[in-house]
Order: C-alpha cells, then sequence, then structure tokens
C-alpha cells in the first residue's frame, strides 16, 4: 500500500492549464482602485514621476512588451494608456511580475483573459526593479 | 595460440543462448514481488527522480536522458543525427555541427556517453560522447542539454574507444577501433601490416569553456583499439585501451581476429607525453578536420578546419606506453575507483583478468619486457595480473563499481550481471538479464565516487519483454536494486536506438545548473530582433530575409507578399518570450525542411525555396496557447519575372 503526500510545485508550466479559470473566491476589495492584485507587491507609493526611470521602463516596455500592448490602442491585450486610473499600481505590478497566478484568481485579470478572447498575459521574466521602471512609463501615459 | 575449441565454445554458447531467450519464462530470478519492486521505482505524479541517467542512442546518433529510478524520458538530445523535431541540422544554426572534413553528414552511430568530472567525480557540466562511424566526440552542454561543439578526429577509422574522460576533464581520448593507413593513401588492402597503423588521440578539454581541441596522437600499431577508461587516484595520469585483432588481419576477422590466446591492453602515460610534446618531440602531420562550436549568445554555429596534428611516436618516446598481455580479445577496460586496478573483460573468455596499477608500474620500473612491438613494451602478464575472476558466466563485456569495494561484470553470451569482490575476487552474486546485456552503468560507475544505489543494464536483445511491435523491437534497459547483498530486478525501460555505454549523476548536482529560458537581451543572432516593429522583409538580389517575431499566439509580420519563385528566403524566427516552456515552432508548406523549433530569447533560420507561384500558409508546430490555431500567416509567392511589390504587415492588410 502506497501513501503520498505531495505539494504541487508552484512551478509547474503548462501551458494549457494557465488558463483555467479557477474555482476559488478571491478576497479582494471589488473597487478597482483597491484591489492591490497577487504577488510580490504587497504596498507602493507613488511620488513625482521619475523620468529617469520613465526612459528606462519605455525601453522595457517596448522590447518586452509590444508585441501584445499598443500604448494607446487595443491590440493582443489593452492598451496601458490610462491604466493608472482604473488599477492599483500594486495591481499593475503583479500583473507583469505574476500573470500566471493572476490569471487563475485575480478576478479582474480573469475578467480580461475572457474579454480578450482567451490571450494569455506573457510573463516575460522581468525584476522588480524593472516592472517598477515600466509602471514609472504608464503614469506618462495618458 | 587460441585453438579452435574455444571458437566452437563460443558458437555453442551462442547456441545455447538463443534457446535459452526463447525459453518462456516462468519465474523471474531475482525479481522483487510486484508490488515491493513498484514502490522502489514509483515517482508520484509531480515528483522527481533521484537521478539523471543518460544513454548512448547508438546508431540512432543521439542522447537519451532517463529519470531513474522511474525510467521515465525526459529527452532526446540531438548528437550526431538530424532531429526533425527540434529542427537540428536542418535550421541554418546547427547545420556546420554536422560538417566534417567529407561535408555534411546527418548521422552517426554514438556509443559512449561521458561526464566530465572534477577530481574524478561527475560534475554536471558537459556530456562527450564518440561518433563510431566517421570518427567524431561531441560535447553537451549540461545547462542546456544541446549539443554545443563536435570535433572530428583524423587518421582514425570507427571512433570506438573513446571519450573516456581523465579524473580533472584535462582530456577525452579517441583510439581507432578500424585502423587505416597513416596518412590515408590509396593501397591495397591486404598491404594491411605495412601501411596501417592505430591512432590514440588526445582531445584536451579548456577548463572553463569546454572548448575541445586536439592535443596530440599516438601513432600505434594497426590493431582494433576497442574501449578505454582513464585512470584515477594513483593512475591519475595513464590511460588504458584495450586491443583486439593484434594478428593484424585485414578479412574474416570473426575468425582471423581471435588466434592469439592473448590481445593487449596498452596503458599510456599521457602526462609523459605532455613532457615529450613539451620537449618538442612530436612530428607535425598534414591532416585535415572539421572543429564546429556553438555559439550560445550568437544561437549560431561555426565550423572551421584544421589542417595539422602533432604525432608521437612511440620508438622515439621511451615510457609513453606499454602493452599488458590480457586474455581473449578483451572488450571493456574498467578501472576501479580507488584506480588501483584494471579490470579487462575478455569477452571470449568466462574469466574476468585484473591487471594491479602498482604491479605495472613496479615491471615497468625494473624493465621486465617480454617482448617489444614498434617500439612498444610488452609487460609479462605474470607480472602485472593481480587476479581472475573466476565468474561462471561466459563472455564478459563490461564493470562497473558501487564504491563499496565491490564490481559488477555484464556477461553477454550468459546474458547475465555477476557482483564479485575487489582483491579476493570472489562472486558474491549474478542475477539475469533479459537479453544479452552490453554495457551496465552505475550513476558514477566509473568515477571514483560511485552512487551505488542502481545498476542500469544495456541489452542488446528485447525480444519477448514488451507487446510486440512487428519484426524491429526497440531495445531494453533494465534496472536493478544493488544497495543490499543481493541484486533485485526493478524495472524494464525500453530505449532509443541502441543504448551502448550510459552514464548517471544525482540530479540535484544538475537541476540547479539548467537553464529555463535564453536572455534576450543577451540574444547576438547577426539576424535577431528584438522588437515586433523591427519586423520586416529585405530583399538582396534573390536572397530575402524575413525578420520575424513570436509570442503567444502570433507572428510578425504575418502577411508577407513579394516573394518570387527561385528566391532563396531565410526566415530568421526570433522567439521574444521570456518565460519557461514557451518555445514555437515555425513550418511553411512546401518548404523542403522540417519545421524549427525556437526556446524563448533564440533566434533559428528556416530556410525556404519557393518553387510555385500561389500562396503559402506558415503556422506555429508547438501548441503554445489557447489561440495557437491562430498562429498562423501567409507567404505569396510570385512568377519569378513578376512585380509584386515587397509587402508585410501584421494586422492590418499589407500596405
Amino acid at each position: 500500500m502506497l501513501m503520498y503526500c505531495s505539494q504541487s510545485s508552484p512551478e509547474s508550466a503548462d501551458k494549457e492549464t494557465s488558463v483555467t479559470p479557477a474555482q476559488e473566491k478571491s478576497p479582494v476589495s471589488t473597487d478597482p482602485l483597491e484591489n492591490k492584485g497577487i504577488g510580490p507587491i504587497t504596498s507602493l507609493k507613488l511620488g513625482p514621476i521619475d523620468q529617469a526611470l520613465v526612459e528606462e521602463g519605455q525601453v522595457l516596455y517596448q522590447e518586452l512588451c509590444t508585441a501584445c500592448h499598443k500604448p494607446n490602442e487595443k491590440f493582443i491585450g489593452p492598451a496601458p494608456a490610462g491604466i493608472m486610473s482604473r488599477r492599483s499600481p500594486e495591481w499593475v505590478m503583479n500583473m507583469i511580475l505574476n500573470p500566471d497566478e493572476m490569471l487563475r484568481k485575480d478576478p479582474i485579470a480573469k475578467q480580461l483573459l475572457v474579454e480578450y478572447n482567451m490571450a494569455p498575459m506573457a510573463n516575460q521574466g522581468l525584476t522588480e526593479d524593472q516592472a517598477r521602471n515600466i509602471l514609472e512609463y504608464f503614469r506618462t501615459l495618458e | 595460440m587460441k585453438n579452435m575449441i574455444s571458437n566452437n565454445t563460443f558458437v555453442l554458447a551462442v547456441i545455447a543462448l538463443i534457446s535459452f531467450s526463447c525459453t518462456p519464462q516462468g519465474n523471474n530470478p531475482g525479481v522483487l514481488e510486484a508490488s515491493n519492486a513498484a514502490s522502489k521505482v514509483y515517482v508520484a505524479p509531480g515528483e522527481m527522480d533521484e537521478f539523471y541517467a543518460f544513454l548512448s542512442g547508438g546508431f540512432s546518433g543521439q542522447v537519451s536522458v532517463y529519470g531513474l529510478p522511474s525510467g521515465r524520458l525526459l529527452k532526446v538530445i540531438p548528437v550526431f543525427s538530424v532531429d526533425a523535431e527540434k529542427g537540428y541540422g536542418f535550421n541554418e544554426e546547427t547545420k556546420p555541427l554536422l560538417n566534417t572534413s567529407f561535408g555534411f553528414i546527418p548521422w552517426d552511430d554514438a556509443h559512449h556517453p561521458e561526464l566530465s568530472q572534477t577530481d574524478g567525480v561527475p560534475d554536471g557540466r558537459w556530456l562527450f560522447i564518440n561518433g563510431n562511424n566517421t570518427p567524431r566526440i561531441a560535447r553537451l552542454d549540461l545547462s542546456t542539454f544541446e549539443t554545443v561543439e563536435i570535433i572530428e578526429i583524423p587518421n582514425s577509422g570507427g571512433n570506438h574507444s573513446s571519450p573516456f574522460i581523465t579524473e580533472n576533464s584535462e582530456y577525452i581520448v579517441a583510439g581507432t577501433r578500424f585502423s587505416v593507413p597513416f596518412p590515408q593513401k590509396d593501397v591495397a588492402i591486404d598491404s594491411y601490416k605495412e601501411n596501417f597503423k592505430g591512432a590514440l588521440t588526445y582531445i584536451s578539454v579548456a577548463p572553463e569553456s569546454g572548448e575541445m581541441s586536439l592535443a596530440f596522437q599516438i601513432l600505434v600499431p594497426g590493431f582494433d583499439y576497442d574501449l578505454a577508461h582513464s585512470g584515477k587516484g594513483k593512475s591519475h595520469g595513464w590511460t588504458f585501451f584495450t586491443t583486439y585483432n593484434s594478428e593484424q588481419s585485414n578479412t574474416l576477422k570473426e575468425v582471423n581476429a581471435s588466434q592469439n590466446d592473448k590481445d593487449f591492453i596498452a596503458a599510456v602515460n599521457w602526462k609523459k607525453a605532455e613532457e615529450y610534446l613539451a620537449q618538442g618531440k612530436a612530428k607535425t602531420v598534414a591532416s585535415s578536420y572539421t572543429r564546429n562550436l556553438y555559439n550560445e549568445r550568437a544561437h549560431l554555429a561555426t565550423s572551421e578546419t584544421l589542417e595539422e596534428v602533432q604525432v608521437l611516436i612511440p620508438s622515439e618516446c621511451p615510457g609513453l606506453i606499454y602493452y599488458i598481455p590480457t586474455p581473449k580479445s578483451p572488450h571493456g577496460v574498467d578501472v576501479d575507483p580507488t584506480g588501483s586496478y584494471i579490470v579487462g573483460n575478455g569477452k571470449l573468455s568466462a574469466d574476468l583478468t585484473v591487471h594491479s596499477f602498482d604491479k605495472m608500474i613496479a615491471a615497468i620500473e625494473n624493465e621486465s619486457f617480454e617482448t617489444e612491438i614498434d617500439g612498444i613494451p610488452v609487460l609479462n602478464f605474470e607480472d602485472v595480473v593481480a587476479g581472475t575472476v573466476e565468474s561462471g558466466g561466459l563472455g564478459p563485456l563490461h564493470t562497473e563499481f558501487d564504491g563499496e569495494g565491490n564490481a559488477y561484470t555484464t556477461f553477454f553470451i550468459s546474458s547475465e550481471v555477476v557482483k564479485w569482490k575487489l582483491e579476493t575476487w570472489e562472486v558474491l552474486d549474478r542475477i539475469p538479464c533479459y537479453y544479452s546485456v552490453g554495457h551496465l552503468m552505475i550513476p558514477g560507475g566509473d568515477s571514483k565516487k560511485p552512487w551505488g544505489k542502481y545498476l542500469v543494464a544495456l541489452n542488446k536483445i528485447t525480444k519477448d519483454r514488451y507487446l510486440p511491435t512487428g519484426p524491429e523491437l526497440n531495445q531494453s534497459a533494465q534496472l536493478y536494486d544493488i544497495s543490499g547483498n543481493k541484486m533485485e530486478l526493478l524495472l524494464d525501460f525500453p530505449t532509443i536506438g541502441e543504448p551502448h555505454y550510459a552514464q548517471g549523476i544525482a540530479a540535484d548536482i544538475i537541476k540547479p545548473r539548467s537553464k529555463k529560458i535564453y536572455k534576450l537581451d543577451e540574444n547576438e543572432h547577426p539576424h535577431a530582433i528584438k522588437k515586433e516593429d523591427q519586423a520586416r522583409v529585405e530583399r538582396e538580389g534573390d536572397v530575402v530575409r524575413i525578420y520575424m517575431t513570436s509570442i503567444r499566439s502570433h507572428f510578425a509580420p504575418d502577411n508577407i507578399e513579394g516573394i518570387k519563385v527561385g528566391d532563396k528566403v531565410y526566415i530568421h524566427l526570433t522567439n521574444v518570450e521570456q518565460d519557461w516552456d514557451t518555445p514555437h515552432g515555425l513550418s511553411v508548406m512546401g518548404a523542403r525542411n522540417s519545421e524549427i523549433l525556437v526556446m524563448p530569447g533564440q533566434t533559428e533560420t528556416l530556410y525556404w525555396e519557393p518553387q510555385r507561384p500561389g500562396v503559402y500558409p506558415f503556422y506555429c508546430t508547438d501548441f503554445c496557447s489557447a489561440l495557437h490555431q491562430e498562429m498562423q500567416g501567409y507567404i505569396r509567392v510570385s512568377d519569378s519575372d513578376s512585380d509584386t511589390p515587397l509587402k508585410w504587415s501584421l494586422g492590418e492588410s499589407p500596405a
């Protein structure tokens, strides 16, 4: 008789299950600006716009994001223009840094996945600093 | 001299084996009760194996990677043969890896994988494997599990006694199994004894990069140099090569190469060779051979042709090489973990001959030589032999060790593994193999520190072990538990091609080094593009280069017009994904080529010569997302004299 207790690996990378709608209820607020998403960023205070960060973020955005996101128009995914009035900064960074879990558990991300034709947000392997720079660039997009 | 009785014995034994093999197996001796065996090989879903096993693919030309103890196939790594699944040898980037002095060769016969070592212990950095047919050695990088280098061995035929690394990966070796004229020339085959020579080649391995260079060759009599192992510990600095056909026959070797009662183990002092090289004793010999190197950052292999080798002649280099008489056409030669004993597996015999390294050194110091062949002193058998293992089996081929003072030898003719004790030479246990075992592998079992838990028997005959699949059957591996006093058969699993030798290593050594992606910002491919807005098509004469990106789930561009019949089209696809396990494939209808399969951050090139006007679909071949089916595009091909303008686009009509 065999008894095995194993935890599923957090890294289990199944290309198709990454779009599986999850059943669990999320504890997050229904106000999008209150929803910080799920991931490494739990709290972020924004100061004045830092132009150096903006420039670095813009370069990263062009290299790693534009295959799916045009700044000002809907493409494969949504346009980031005006995103700071729709989402919390934590949510934006968590969506960049932790898209697989966000797509499974976060109610807004789940809804966006359906709205955008089941095209999943790709994890581009960014560091927190890089995601922060991209966020700063987004702050300049009206 | 060997008489006809031994040959008759061999034939009878083969017949006995065939009848044995065809007998239904009622009880499998040594097999654990099924549920007990199952629990020992059960790796639960989501759990991982304890060991990596790298099995040669033999005539498939590849290396297959298995997990142990489950026997699960993890990957087939293309090495010497093209592999359409991965685009290997089909994309422009990897074609140069298969270049030789004879041009592009899509196949070889891969025999002996050998892990790189540090201090005599597998270090998990590289895996080397020999190509037997057109002599070559390949290096695989175990952070990417890809072939990254192939070097051709000149002046050799049948690179069999290879690569068998030294204990700090200073050298890998390449002894010729089929001696050939040296240098190659047009001579009568029956002038063998006059014109044919063997070459024992040493290839140095750069400590940091792993890059191989041909350091020197030793010119030796035209015997068949069959297998090898390098010394370790006290015998570090030496390599031992078995020989057969010391008769130097060139025909009906089955009989004519089995006349001498003893052939030789050649003992090469490679540190002495280094001294002679430093003294300028080597002759420079013109020899054309290729060295092909894959640059991981450029994602591109290049091939260079080299024109000369340094050759040492034994008669001019005393102390470089000795012959140790060893009975019955020895096949494998295996050095125990302490480096003290050299096991000669006399394949036409029942017994194993074990030589003592210390006695060998004493005999050399006493200059106790039986004779000399082409300047190579032949030691006296009695001076060097440490013991004989009277096994009761037939046809010993290979021996590995468990690090606990025990050795395990395969017997091809009697189809079994025999466990015996070093220094007492007594047989401790034996267990059958199904059927006709060749090599065996204990993880680390040819190193200083074996992981003596499992043994894998690599069998030549499968017969009735699996569901039948017509005349051709996959060959078979069998896993044994050797942690107790008695060996226990746990598992059968099929293999890709013919597994000659194999290597095993604790998974924990390799796992942390395994890469998940190639970083896009480190991509130095000359035709990479890193942003979708750089996607474009360029024409120069009849050469058209399509610079394309992929990300879930589209190619950019996906509509292309202005290609003409007769164009030479290069599609340079950069996969701009940066997540693990997100490759994209690309294939084009009618392209006389395979797909390409591009890893995240990598660039690969599909070459296509369009033949007929029309519109040709291309698409992603590796299911990548829910919108994978939509990941497709079209290329319009016009007549060669048309004036269709060059256009490309994504998400709009071509403009």
